[in-house]
């Protein structure tokens, strides 16, 4: 073979996606660097999305290997995810960790404005937990400015000047002097003007540590159910996976949509506060278990005038998970998993429960999504719930066939590069194109819906033709 | 014999239920309640009759043909029962809802046929319409014409991105629904960069068209379009420009047409010195026809009459009647002249429909809500046109070309067809028509959401041409016609009923959209169920049915 046929062929073995994106992503990079655009910012946020979506990529792998073709219908799992980490909320809500963990009582109140008329109060502990349902108030004037302070009974307090105390239900309120009739006409809190500061967050938030893990454990729990179940309707769809799982998918989510809107939850941070009832949209976890992996041996390197921060648990927790997928991938199931999804008919030949095998694989896929969500959400630093969940199969099928999956055959490595590179393309060219093209703000998702459906449709195409 | 008896008890069984249904209609006071009544006990009357012609089986077999459709119609008089909305509103709703929807929802038949499936890159149509509205705006037309404009536009527009699509499709042969799907989010993509930055941005048109083009731009002029354009504003008067075109309007400019179209094909027929009634007797009835017509429209009365672009309900329903009664009484001369058997029971099952239809106008409150319910005619008349366009479409020799390569790609290539060929034309008449059906549906809304109008075009349509009993190998115009208003009844009955159970519109709201995506996702199912069964059943006898033959093509050849 002639040096250059030697060239092409180690080329196409590296993958012609894999290499249009790295030129592209060295293009950007320069046009980045000519803008003079902040480069270590930029590789920050490219290992904290690598974190953030990885696993959700990662969860294709099984799926392809058991013969299912990229699992459009990852929102099965991602919604078993989001309703484990939603339940895992309202428990903690409930009580059930301080059974097993003791917070400092230091309660802070503050009581907050969103949209004029409707106010909630808040009660933080001392390491910023949120733990009181929303409560609203009618609007008076003097609850304009309003920050508030309670102690529990019991701590010492220092009384600041211009201020006493007055008891109620247990806790100490501040009040400024001359504002004592505001306790008479039932509201709780009293207005204080000043800033409260909240510790900064620990390395290990505990109280989130263990959040988590109940919302991964009931997640896991969810999404074997749902995948199993999921797995035997494509065992009866053989060939059109893909259209079916993208439809199942759409119908799990609007499904969804009903049971946020009517589960029975009681935590301030869920419910709609308008409502009084069904859950939000977006719900924060900054209070909870958001960036708790994040923060697990976080450290920054000072480099070219900036930091780059290195989110080091969120790297672990990927890197954990593919070794275990890989791990399993070289196990016996996983051969027998891998050889059904290549080659039915001669795994069939050879004693292979076909069907048991792609079950196992859409099962796993499943359970992978519903981690992925979940750790997701917690480097996003909000669950985001309804339809927010409707469009992201596709961007983790494009993900993993950019790292050199096809619809037939994947790896690990696959998972792992592809999320590296689609997600520095979406890292560097967002703002990029924000940069070069001022004023359009929606161009950077114009740009991003572009390159996902363009990636899904050249695998398709190319599926066909080979 | 048996058989006899057990088919005469299921129809005076359905026919006595009915009946107690009617009594307790009654009993009831609301023209709502009543009218459901009615409307089960026609139903009742309807399916004992038919079951009374055909036999338990294939009521058997109807009713698990038909299940999608039955449950639709359960839910939706379920929906009927709960919401507390008026007759008129709901009629209303109805029927200015199927006079918009319907012609996108047939431009869905042809890529069944021609085996693509269930055509989700309708949206790029969608969106090739979007552009052209917007451009018959820049370029200042106005009313009816500058909608002729947009038409205009559209259709070479969509022909290349029907195309386009088409070629994309031939090289992911077996996964043209997904394909689809990506495809229409992929050329979304586009769709939005055109108008978020290139109108605007790379294109001054504010510059180019000082009058048309600022008010349309962001902050008068700016980069990018806004993001809902009035089609109602001055000058440009879209909205309804279809709908308001009168009855005689269009009765004059059939006239003319037919006239034209008779006149030369006599010079024609006289300068090849042909036989001068040769291929002309069917125009020359149909122009008598539009000429009585025309003439009686000089009679005052007639003429205040036809110059409404709208048709009441009521004189709907009676015309529907008569067409009815005339299209029997036709097909029945011609099966006599021709000695072709005459299917009776058939059409005595559309006579007794079509009565029981005018039935309807009769009680006082009944005519008095379809006197209320306006029917704009030109988009029902451009909806009835197409259907009978596409049946006759089918049965020409590009049509029968589609049905084969739709039927079994090998057999189409092995009797010369140009499979590729054909079915990139299915695609592109598929994204004709729907981009069509969006400007159809754009000045029937009269607000273009610019960047989100054309997005859920694909699911909506997709959903009520399944809820009309279509699946992803076979549609025809009956699904489509019947799918709308099932789909678009329970759409308007949803939120009403939720408020009447729940006390919030919400449930409702999120069960519609669960309804279209889960009756999507269950024809998907379905189909390849079906087709996996019929693959095994091949398999486990192969010497009795060639599996070439006997089975659809296999989407995958690994599985």
């Amino acid at each position: 073979m002639s040096t250059v046929g030697k060239f092409k062929r180690t080329l196409l073995d590296f993958g012609l996606t894999r290499i249009i994106i790295i030129f592209t992503l060295l293009i950007l990079l320069s046009l980045a660097s000519f803008y003079d655009m902040n480069i270590p910012r930029f590789l920050s946020d490219i290992l904290t999305r690598w974190g953030t979506f990885g696993i959700l990529i990662l969860a294709m792998v099984p799926g392809i290997q058991s013969g299912i073709g990229p699992n459009f219908g990852i929102t099965v799992g991602i919604t078993s995810g989001l309703l484990g980490a939603v339940l895992s909320l309202e428990l903690r809500f409930r009580g059930f960790f301080d059974a097993f963990i003791v917070e400092p009582y230091h309660y802070f109140v503050t009581v907050t404005e969103p949209l004029g008329a409707i106010m909630e109060a808040r009660v933080y502990t001392e390491a910023g937990r949120w733990i009181t349902p929303v409560v609203t108030f009618v609007e008076g004037h003097w609850m304009r400015r309003v920050v508030g302070r309670a102690v529990q009974e019991g701590y010492d307090f220092i009384v600041p000047e211009g201020y006493r105390y007055i008891l109620q239900e247990g806790y100490r309120f501040l009040i400024p002097d001359g504002y004592e009739h505001i306790m008479h006409e039932g509201y709780n809190f009293i207005l204080q003007p000043f800033e409260v500061q909240f510790p900064s967050a620990p390395m290990f938030n505990l109280v989130g540590l263990a959040t988590i893990f109940m919302a991964l454990i009931m997640g896991i729990l969810f999404s074997t159910v749902a995948g199993i179940l999921y797995g035997m309707l494509l065992n009866r769809v053989k060939g059109s996976e893909m259209a079916i799982s993208a439809y199942v998918g759409f119908s799990v989510v609007a499904l969804f949509n009903i049971v946020w809107f009517t589960l029975p939850v009681s935590s301030g941070i869920l419910i709609l506060p308008a409502r009084g009832s069904g859950m939000r949209q977006m719900i924060n976890l900054q209070d909870d278990f958001g960036d708790v992996f994040n923060r697990i041996f976080q450290f920054d390197i000072p480099l070219a005038g900036s930091n780059l921060t290195i989110p080091t648990g969120l790297l672990l927790v990927l890197f954990l998970l593919c070794w275990v997928v890989w791990l399993f991938t070289r196990s016996r199931l996983g051969m027998m998993m891998s050889a059904a999804g290549s080659n039915p008919e001669y795994a069939k030949a050879s004693g292979i429960n076909v069907n048991k095998m792609r079950i196992i694989g859409t099962m796993l896929s499943t359970v992978l999504g519903a981690v992925g969500i979940i750790v997701y959400a917690s480097s996003f630093g909000f669950i985001q719930l309804y339809n927010a969940p409707l469009m992201m199969g596709f961007a983790t099928v494009a993900a993993v066939l950019i790292g050199g999956a096809t619809v037939r055959r994947a790896r690990v490595s696959d998972a792992l590069i592809g999320a590296l590179l689609f997600h520095s393309m979406l890292a560097i060219a967002l703002p990029l194109a924000n940069r070069m093209l001022p004023g359009v703000a929606a161009l950077p998702e114009i740009f991003r819906v572009i390159i996902t459906n363009g990636i899904i449709l050249f695998a398709l195409s190319r599926a066909k033709g080979a | 014999m048996a058989d006899k008896i057990m088919q005469y008890k299921i129809s005076i069984l359905l026919v006595v239920v009915s009946l107690i249904f009617f009594a307790l209609g009654f009993a009831t006071a609301s023209t709502m309640s009543r009218l459901l009544w009615h409307m089960i006990l026609l139903a009742g009357l309807v399916a004992g009759l038919a079951a009374a012609l055909t036999g338990p089986e294939s009521t058997k077999d109807f009713v698990r043909r038909n299940k999608v459709v039955i449950l639709f119609a359960a839910i939706t008089v379920f929906a009927f029962l709960n919401a507390n909305t008026s007759p008129e509103l709901f009629f209303s709703e109805l029927f200015t809802r199927f006079g918009r929807n319907t012609f996108i929802v047939l431009s869905l038949l042809i890529p069944v046929v021609a085996g693509l499936g269930l055509n989700f890159g309708i949206v790029i149509g969608a969106m090739s319409a979007q552009v052209a509205i917007f451009l018959a705006i820049v370029f200042g037309g106005v009313g009816f014409w500058g909608l002729m404009l947009a038409v205009i536009i559209a259709t070479p527009l969509a022909m290349l991105l029907g195309y386009s699509v088409g070629r994309l499709f031939n090289g992911m042969k077996g996964s043209e629904m997904i394909g689809g799907m990506i495809a229409g989010i992929f050329y979304d993509g586009f769709y939005q960069f055109l108008f978020l930055w290139v109108f605007g941005g790379l294109i001054p048109l504010a510059m180019l068209f000082p009058n048309t083009a600022p008010r349309m731009m962001v902050g008068d002029g700016g980069v990018g379009v806004v993001s809902t354009i009035d089609l109602g504003q001055t000058p440009n008067y879209f909205r309804q420009a279809f709908d308001n075109v009168p009855m005689l309007s269009i009765l004059q400019v059939m006239f003319f047409a037919m006239l034209a179209f008779v006149v030369i094909g006599i010079i024609i027929n006289l300068a090849k010195k042909q036989d001068f009634k040769q291929g002309l007797l069917k125009p020359m009835v149909v122009l008598a026809v539009l000429a009585v017509g025309f003439g009686l429209s000089f009679i005052p009365d007639i003429n205040t009459f036809l110059n409404q672009p709208r048709l009441a309900g009521i004189y709907a329903l009676r015309l529907v009647f008569i067409v009815t009664v005339l299209m029997v009484v036709y097909r029945y001369v011609m099966a006599r002249r021709e000695g072709k058997p005459f299917n009776i029971p058939k059409h005595v099952f559309y006579l007794v429909l079509a009565t029981a239809v005018l039935a309807f106008t009769l009680p006082a409150d009944y005519s008095l809500v379809l006197r209320r319910v306006q029917i704009a005619v030109l988009p029902y008349m451009m909806v009835g046109g197409l259907c009978f366009g596409i049946t006759w479409f089918l049965k020409t020799k590009l049509g029968q070309n589609m049905r084969t390569v739709g039927h079994n790609r090998a057999v189409a290539t092995a009797a010369g067809i140009n499979v590729n060929r054909t079915r990139i034309i299915a695609m592109m008449m598929s994204t004709v028509l729907a981009s069509w059906g969006q400007i159809i549906f754009m000045q029937n809304i009269g607000l273009m959401t610019t960047y989100g109008g054309h997005q859920q075009v694909g699911f909506y349509a997709i959903a009520a041409l399944l809820v009309g009993g279509a699946t992803v190998s076979k549609a025809s115009v009956k699904h489509a016609i019947l799918g709308v208003f099932l789909f678009h009844a329970m759409f308007i009955l949803a939120p009403p009923a939720s408020i009447q159970l729940t006390g919030s519109a919400g449930i409702g709201e999120y069960s519609r959209v669960i309804a279209g995506n889960a009756v999507i996702a269950l024809a998907l199912i379905m189909h390849v169920w079906t087709r996996v069964k019929k693959t095994k059943k091949d398999k486990a006898k192969p010497p009795e049915a060639p599996p070439a033959a006997a089975s659809e093509p296999a989407a995958e050849p690994a599985s």
